[in-house]
C-alpha cells in the first residue's frame, strides 16, 4: 500500500478565513489571528469550544501555541507549534490530518496572522541566519532566491521576462480579488523597470510586505458533513525537508517539492494532470517556476517558457494563485495558509469573478526557509473522495 | 572522539590568517560548513585540513546597494574538493562574476574588526 494512502479523504477542511489582508493598523499579530480564528469558526458553523487541536506559528512569537490557547480561552488536547518556515500551516495540516484520524481531537484549528506591513514595517524572518552567511551579510531572503535563480538561468536559459511574466499572471489574478493588496495593470517591462534588489530579482519579483491573518479548520470527513459548508476533502499531504541555508541545498534547480509533491500525488492517488487549480508559496517569481518543475506541472527546465506562455494567468490551461498571490494579494511574512484558503474557497466556488469553473481538485503548497521545507496537500471535493 | 568546538575553531583559523575545512580520513570526504560529524556519513573522525583555495562559482547574485556604495557580490562557490560556501568575489565588479569562473581563496579584512574568507578570479587560469 503506498505509504498514507489510508488517510486519503479520512479529514476535511470545514471552515476557512481571511482577516486584514494588506493592511490591519494598530492590530498585533495574535488579534489578527484571532480574528481570522473566529471567522474560520464561524464559517464552519462551529463555536470556539468545540475547538481541541491548535495549530500555529508566528514570526516573532516562538510560544504562540501557548499564546493563542490563553487568548481564545480554551484548553486544547493538541497544541502544536512547530515551525518550518512559510510551509508550517500546511505541515499543521499534516499533523492534524493524524491526530484527526487517530481520534486524538475532533477539531483542529489552524491559524496565522502578523502586521509586517503597518506593525514592523519590514518583512520580518523567522530563520535564524547562519554564522557562516553572517559575514557576506546577504540581503536574505531574497539573496538565496536570487542564487537559485542564477543557477536555473544557467542551466535552462530562464530569462528575466520569464521570470517577470509570473509576476504579470500573479497581478491579474489579483485584479479579479477585491481582497488582493496590489491591484492595477502591470507588464513585463513594468517588472524589468523596478529596481534590481539581487540579479536577477526586481522589486516586482519579490513579494509583498503586509498585514493579514488566515485561519482553517479541520475535521474528520463523518462529523464534516454536517457542517456548514461543502467539505474540502484533505486528500494527501507530505512534506520534505533538504537543507536551510542556501548553499546546502545539492542542486539549485530542484527543491525538496518534488519529494513533497510526489509523496502528496501518491497518498492521493493523483497526478498533477487531475488538478484543476494549483496555490504555491511565490515568495519570489523564480518559486513559481521551480514549485510547477519539482510538483510534476512540467518538466525540469520547462518552467520559464510554461509561465510566460500564459498558461497560469486567468484563462490559461493551469489556473494558478488565484488570489494574486504573495506577489499581489498579500504577503505577511508567512504566507503558507493562503493557499489552503484560496484552494478551499476555489473547491467551494466562492471565489467571485477570479473561480475556476468547475474546480474540484485543487493543490496547495508551501515553501520554507530558503527554499528548504516544503509541504503540499492535494484537496478535494466529497465527490472525489 | 568529539570535535573541538568546529564554529569557533573555523573563525579562529581565518582569523590567523588560514584557511582549513575539515576532512574525514575514514570517508574521504571534505566537509563545509564545519561539524561535529559529517552530514550523511555521520563520520565523526573531522580533521582539520587545508583545501587547495581553487573552486569554481556555483550561483551569484548582486546585492544591490544606495549609490554611491558599490554592489556586492555574493556567490557560493564550489570547491575544487567538493563543498559550497556562501562567499564573496571580490577584486572585480560584482555585475562581472559569472557562474563557472574559477576562483581562488583569499583572506581578508571583512567589514567589521575581524578577517572573511572571500575568493577573487584566479589568475593562474
Amino acid at each position: 500500500m503506498t505509504r498514507g494512502s489510508q488517510l486519503r479523504g479520512k479529514t476535511a477542511f470545514v471552515g476557512a478565513a481571511t482577516f486584514g489582508c494588506g493592511e490591519a493598523p494598530g492590530y498585533t499579530p495574535i488579534e489578527i489571528a484571532a480574528e481570522a480564528a473566529r471567522l474560520a469558526i464561524a464559517d464552519a458553523g462551529l463555536k470556539t469550544s468545540d475547538i481541541d487541536g491548535l495549530f500555529i506559528c508566528l514570526p516573532a512569537d516562538f510560544l504562540s501555541g501557548l499564546t493563542i490557547a490563553e487568548y481564545l480561552g480554551i484548553r486544547p488536547r493538541m497544541t502544536n507549534n512547530s515551525r518550518t518556515g512559510g510551509s508550517a500551516f500546511l505541515t499543521h495540516a499534516e499533523w492534524a490530518m493524524l491526530a484527526l484520524d487517530a481520534g486524538l481531537i475532533d477539531y483542529a484549528l489552524i491559524c496565522y496572522g502578523a502586521n509586517q506591513r503597518t506593525g514592523a514595517g519590514k518583512l520580518v524572518s523567522a530563520q535564524a541566519p547562519s554564522p557562516f552567511e553572517l559575514p557576506y551579510r546577504p540581503n536574505n531572503p531574497v539573496a538565496s532566491y536570487a542564487l537559485a535563480a542564477s543557477r536555473h538561468m544557467y542551466e535552462f536559459g530562464t530569462t528575466s521576462e520569464q521570470l517577470a511574466s509570473v509576476a504579470v499572471a500573479a497581478r491579474q489574478w489579483a485584479n479579479l480579488n477585491p481582497e488582493a493588496f496590489r491591484q492595477g495593470p502591470l507588464s513585463i517591462e513594468d517588472v524589468l523597470a523596478t529596481r534590481l534588489v539581487a540579479d536577477p530579482l526586481h522589486v516586482a519579483d519579490c513579494c509583498l510586505v503586509t498585514d493579514g491573518g488566515a485561519a482553517v479548520v479541520m475535521t474528520r470527513a463523518d462529523r464534516a458533513k454536517d457542517l456548514r459548508q461543502t467539505p474540502v476533502a484533505l486528500l494527501g499531504a507530505a512534506s520534505a525537508t533538504w537543507h536551510s541555508e542556501i548553499a546546502q541545498l545539492a542542486d539549485l534547480t530542484v527543491s525538496a517539492a518534488q519529494e513533497s509533491g510526489r509523496r502528496a500525488f501518491a497518498q492521493a492517488g493523483l497526478g498533477p494532470s487531475d488538478i484543476d487549480v494549483v496555490n504555491l508559496y511565490d515568495a519570489f517569481t523564480i518559486n513559481t517556476i521551480m514549485f510547477l518543475e519539482d510538483l510534476g506541472f512540467c518538466g525540469k527546465g520547462e518552467g520559464g517558457p510554461f509561465v510566460a506562455s500564459g498558461a497560469i494567468a486567468p484563462g490559461g490551461s493551469l489556473p494558478v494563485n488565484t488570489n494574486g498571490g504573495g506577489l499581489s494579494f498579500c504577503h505577511p511574512g508567512m504566507y503558507g495558509l493562503f493557499t489552503l484558503v484560496e484552494s478551499i474557497r476555489q473547491l467551494r466556488g466562492q471565489a467571485g469573478e477570479r473561480q475556476v469553473n468547475g474546480a474540484k481538485l485543487a493543490l496547495a503548497h508551501g515553501n520554507g526557509g530558503t527554499l528548504s521545507s516544503q509541504a503540499t496537500c492535494i484537496l478535494g471535493l466529497p465527490e472525489t473522495v | 572522539m568529539t570535535q573541538p568546538a568546529p564554529t569557533s575553531t573555523y573563525f579562529q583559523h581565518i582569523s590567523e590568517g588560514r584557511f582549513l575545512i575539515q576532512h574525514s580520513p575514514s570517508t574521504g570526504e571534505w566537509v563545509f560548513y564545519p561539524r561535529m560529524i559529517a552530514p550523511r556519513s555521520g563520520a565523526n573522525d573531522l580533521e582539520w585540513a587545508e583545501p587547495s583555495g581553487l573552486g569554481t562559482v556555483y550561483a551569484t547574485t548582486v546585492k544591490r546597494m544606495k549609490p554611491p556604495e558599490p554592489n556586492v557580490s555574493i556567490a557560493i562557490v564550489e570547491l575544487d574538493e567538493g563543498p559550497r560556501m556562501m562567499t564573496h568575489v571580490q577584486s572585480i565588479p560584482a555585475e562581472q562574476v559569472f557562474i563557472g569562473m574559477r576562483v581562488r581563496a583569499r583572506i581578508v579584512d571583512g567589514p567589521d574588526d575581524g578577517k572573511i574568507l572571500v575568493f577573487e578570479p584566479d589568475s593562474a587560469e
